[in-house]
This record gives C-alpha cells, structure tokens and sequence, in this order.
C-alpha cells in the first residue's frame, strides 16, 4: 500500500508511467471497438450480397461492395404480407414524430414558464404529479388508452399516436423548461409585470429569447423518444400506420421466404440514421436532456 | 371578465395538461388497477371479485420465468453498467486527449432504437453465420457460441445487448460527476503525496454517492420497462425463456386476449417502479424544498 511513484527511481517511474499511459490508450481503444463493433458489422452486412454473407465472414470488410440490399430494404422489403419496404414506414415516423414533438415542447414550455414564474397554491403538487408521471411503466396505461383511442375514433391511426406521444412525453419536456426557468431570476419578469406587460407578453419577449439551448434539448430528447418508440406504435398502430421501429421488426422477424440478413442490417441503418444524425450533429444537447432526466438540476 | 381572465391565465394554461395528466395518468391506473381485479377477460368487467387476478398471475409458471429473468437481468445490467460506467469514466478522466471522440463512440448506442440495437445483436450472435462462425473461422473450430438459442443462456444476451446500449451512459453520468468534485482537495490529497488510486477510492468516488444513486434509478428503470430489446432480439424465446414481466403484460393484452392477467402484471410492474422510484423522487423534492 506504500506509494510506488515516489520509492522507486525516478527513470524506472518514468517508463512505468510511460506504460501505464500506453496501457491505458489501448483499454480505451478496445472499448472504443467494442462500442463500434456492431455498427461495423451491420454497415459492412448491409454492402455485401447474400451469397458472401452465407460463405464469407461477419468481421470481413465486403469482396464486392453492393447497394442492391438498401434498395430493397427501402421500397421492396416485405413486412408480413406487404412489400413496400421501409419507405412509407419511414413517412409514418416522420408524421408522427415531428407534431408530437412541437406540440409536446410547446406545452411543456409553457408549463414550466407557469410552474417557475406564476406560483399559485397547487403549483408544486402539480409539478410533483407531472414528475412521477414520467417514470410509471407504460404496459399500466396501454389496456386503458386503447380504449380511450377507440372511443375518440382515433384508435390505429397517426394523429392517435401523436396525441399518446404528447401526452406521455409532457412530464419531460415540463420537467426541462421548469428547471430551466427557475434559474432566471424572479426579478426579470416582476420587472416586467410592473411595467404592465402580461402573461404572453412576459413568455413571448422575455422567457422566449432565452430559451434556445433548453428547446433545442427538449426537441432532441422528444424527438429520439418518439423515433425510437416501439411500445406505443405497436400496441396503437395497425397495418399502414405502424413507425419504422415496428416495420423494422416485422421485417427481420418475418418467417416467410429466405432471410435475408443483408436486408435486415439496411433496414435497421435507415431506421437508425435520423436519431444518429441528431447525435453527431448535437451531442450535447442530448447528453444534456439525458442528465437532466436523472440528475437535478 | 377580462381581469378574471388575467389574474387566473396561469392556471387556464396549466389546465389542459394538469387534465391531461390527471385522467391519462392516474385515471388510467386506477381504471387498471380496478379491471386487476376483475375477471375480466377478453372484454373487460367492472365487478370486482378480489384478488382472483393476482393468484392466477402468482401460479403462472410463465410469469415466475419472466419475475425470474427481470431478477437475473436487472441485476446483472445494473452491475456491470455501473461497474463498466465508473471504470471508463477514471480512465477517460486521466487527460486523455481524444477524450471528445471516444465519449462520442462510448454513447452513441444510447441514440439507437433498441429494436435497432436488437437487431445487430440477433445477427452478431447468430449461431450459423454469426461471431460463432467467424471464430471457428479463424481455427477454433470446436468453438460454439449459441446463447440465442439456448434457453438456459438466452436471457445473458440480452444482458450483453442491453450493457453495449447502456454503459455508455452510465459512463457520462459518472464523467460529469468526476469533474464535479471539488478539485482543491484533490490537489491537496497529490501534494501529500497520496496515490491516485487512493484519492479515488478514499476521497472522489464517495462523493459521487448521489450519482451512483441516479445511476442505479435510471437502470433499474430501464431494466423493468424493458420490452423492445427481448422483442427484437429473442421475441421472448425460445420458448418463453426471456420473457420479461413487459412481454408478459404485453402477450397477455394483445395475443391472449386476457386483460385481467394483463392488468394485474402491469400493476406489479408499476408496484415495483413505484418502490424503486418514488423514495428517491421524494427525496429529490425535498431537498428541492429546503
């Protein structure tokens, strides 16, 4: 338990620490790899014919690099008995992901801007509420809520699964911009009252203008919940309406015909792309929006 | 009116979300926890008859498999994630200078759909064509490496699936923590010459209890809702031998047409988020408050 650095000579602790670094770069590196392997093989399946796939190896780089497997997986590829590919399951997950994502922001903004700047008596219990609504499993809503999409003639259809996401995705966004705005201080919009600005006028040319970086984590975040659903567009959708993440796993799960892995691996890139398009291009702020689901503050 | 209107406006905008979350919230738990105990079937029934739900769900060989494997997976994914987290989270914290890259390829998994993520695993550990193959390739050609199919080791690719998705996470969470402690008595701690080991085992890591905490609530969490990753990796199989409470409720609701085996799985699920989560979120509150 003494301390090695100072008892031994000065050139040995030289090269150990010199040692110790290398040793370091390369456990990193190897973790780096591991993290990357999956996404290797799946890019590197995706380019090769199924003939190399059958005879070849999972780690090789393709003999013969071919685009035929996204083509299929895009328009051609059969989930159950239609074979339209991915494409118009694509279209689904757009639809749905990009008004339930705007919408559920835009309330949950103005939740917080409430919850944080016009305390009434009830404010925090309905913070409290809101908050432990974000952490209740699904399955206990699904039963009830399929029901509920019935009865408001919505059941199967994408404003239906709009209206679950934004529901379901309220408790995070208001958690976001309530934490957010309470770090403005109370004397901005006190300022602002007295000079006779009201409730919208406050929101809409104070709060508003500051709030870019917390918009930006609370689109991310809805947007790669809603993308990446699966319970939901499962359990709501019906052939036609499904998301991609459905469509992706009738796809690899079909049992008809010959499987074709090469197709499963392009399918499942295109139904990655956007959300790893959003983390190359704005990590941080999703980092963020990951924190601040579990870390206060 | 319009002065109504003006002092009670905060209230009129909350109103549409405070509903919202009051009916499909608890609204909703309740309608479920009411139809738990019911006989209700295909369609459900409003008498309640007690616990009959419940004791049918406690004799169900196939949910005692699924409590089973949500014990042996959650433990396990919670373990080592953390493990893995908190050992990468030191060595990425030693001024390494690709730092923003490796954190990059550490988390990105956590951007994927775990129905992507399932996916690649299912085709990685295919015991035909898969990491099986590829190593009997390279001359080991007694090597088998068949979990997928194997009831008994099934459930451990899940785990596998899961961690690769995860730690990564875990991994920020404990970076950002790292650089959170208050780095004066870190250089004292050097200055007297303790090891570095010791300043983190002695002085860093206990001060990260409240992230080890937040760790283990966002993983425990993940690992009760866990529904896509066994749908897309094993579909449950084979068998029933990875299913989880999630694809029990969900089998139940969908395919089995038995709601009230469906409800009442579902209320033990929340039962269980619920002993996990709300200690912590009341505690967070209060420390809020004061």
């Amino acid at each position: 338990m003494t301390d090695f650095a100072i008892d031994t000579p000065r050139s040995q602790s030289r090269t150990l620490r010199i040692g110790l670094r290398w040793l370091l770069y390369v456990i990193l590196g190897l973790f780096a790899l591991y993290y990357l392997l999956p996404l290797f093989v799946m890019i590197t399946t995706s380019l090769k014919s199924l003939e190399e796939i059958r005879t070849g190896d999972l780690m090789a780089l393709p003999r013969e690099v071919t685009f035929d497997a996204w083509r299929t997986a895009w328009s051609k590829a059969c989930t159950g008995i239609q074979c339209n590919g991915v494409k118009p399951y694509f279209w689904n997950s757009v639809l749905i992901a990009v008004p339930a994502v705007l919408i559920s922001t835009l309330l949950g903004a103005m939740n917080g801007y409430v919850v944080a700047h016009w305390k009434f008596k009830g404010a925090n219990i309905f913070f409290a509420l809101m908050l432990f609504g974000c952490f209740i499993p699904f399955q206990v809503v699904l039963l009830p809520m399929a029901r509920v999409l019935g009865f408001m003639g919505i059941a199967g259809t994408i404003p239906g699964l709009i209206f679950v996401h934004v529901i379901y995705g309220l408790g995070f966004t208001t958690l976001f911009f309530r934490n957010y705005y309470v770090t403005i201080p109370a004397e901005l919009s006190k300022a602002a009252k007295v000079d006779g600005a009201g409730f919208f006028r406050i929101f809409w040319s104070i709060f508003l203008p500051l709030s870019l970086p917390i918009i930006v984590v609370s689109v991310i975040w809805q947007f790669t919940q809603i993308w990446n659903d699966f319970l939901f567009g499962v359990s709501f959708s019906q052939s036609g309406t499904q998301p991609i993440t459905v469509a992706l796993n009738n796809i690899v799960n079909s049992t008809t015909g010959v499987k074709e892995y090469n197709v499963d691996m392009a399918a499942a890139i295109i139904a990655a792309l956007p959300t790893l398009l959003v983390y190359v291009v704005a990590g941080k702020y999703f980092i963020r929006g990951l924190t601040a689901g579990s870390v206060k503050g | 009116m319009s002065k109504w209107l003006e002092e009670h406006l905060p209230k009129v905008v909350l109103a549409p979300s405070f509903i919202a979350v009051l009916v499909f919230v608890y609204g909703f738990i309740i309608w479920t926890a009411w139809v738990s105990l019911t006989r209700s079937k295909l369609l459900p029934k409003y008498d309640i008859e007690g616990f009959i739900q419940y004791d049918r769900l406690f004799a169900a060989p196939r949910w005692d498999v699924a409590m089973n494997n949500l014990f042996i997976f959650g433990t396990l994914f919670i373990a080592i994630s953390m493990v893995l987290g908190l050992m990468l989270a030191i060595l990425l914290d030693q001024n390494i200078r690709t730092e923003g890259a490796i954190r990059t390829i550490y988390l990105y998994p956590m951007a994927l759909s775990m129905i992507v993520t399932g996916t690649a695993w299912k085709w990685i550990l295919n015991p035909g064509l898969g990491l099986e193959a590829t190593v009997q390739g390279w001359g080991f050609e007694t090597f088998t490496f068949n979990w997928l199919v194997d009831p008994d080791k099934a459930i451990y690719t899940i785990v596998l699936a899961a961690i690769w998705q995860s730690s990564g996470f875990v991994m920020a969470l404990f970076l950002a923590g790292l650089r959170s402690v208050d780095t004066e008595i870190i250089r004292a701690a050097q200055v007297d010459g303790i090891p570095t080991w010791r300043v983190y085992t002695a002085i860093i890591i206990p001060s990260m209890a409240p992230i080890f905490l937040s760790a283990f609530i966002v993983l425990a969490h993940l690992a009760i809702k866990s529904f896509d990753l066994v749908i897309a990796l094993t579909g449950g199989g084979p068998g029933f031998a990875t299913d989880l409470p999630a694809t029990y409720m969900y089998a139940m609701a969908f395919s089995r047409g038995d709601i009230g085996q469906a409800a009442s799985s579902a209320m033990i699920m929340m039962g269980v988020v619920f002993t996990i989560v709300v200690p912590y979120l009341y505690s967070e509150l209060r420390a809020k408050n004061d």
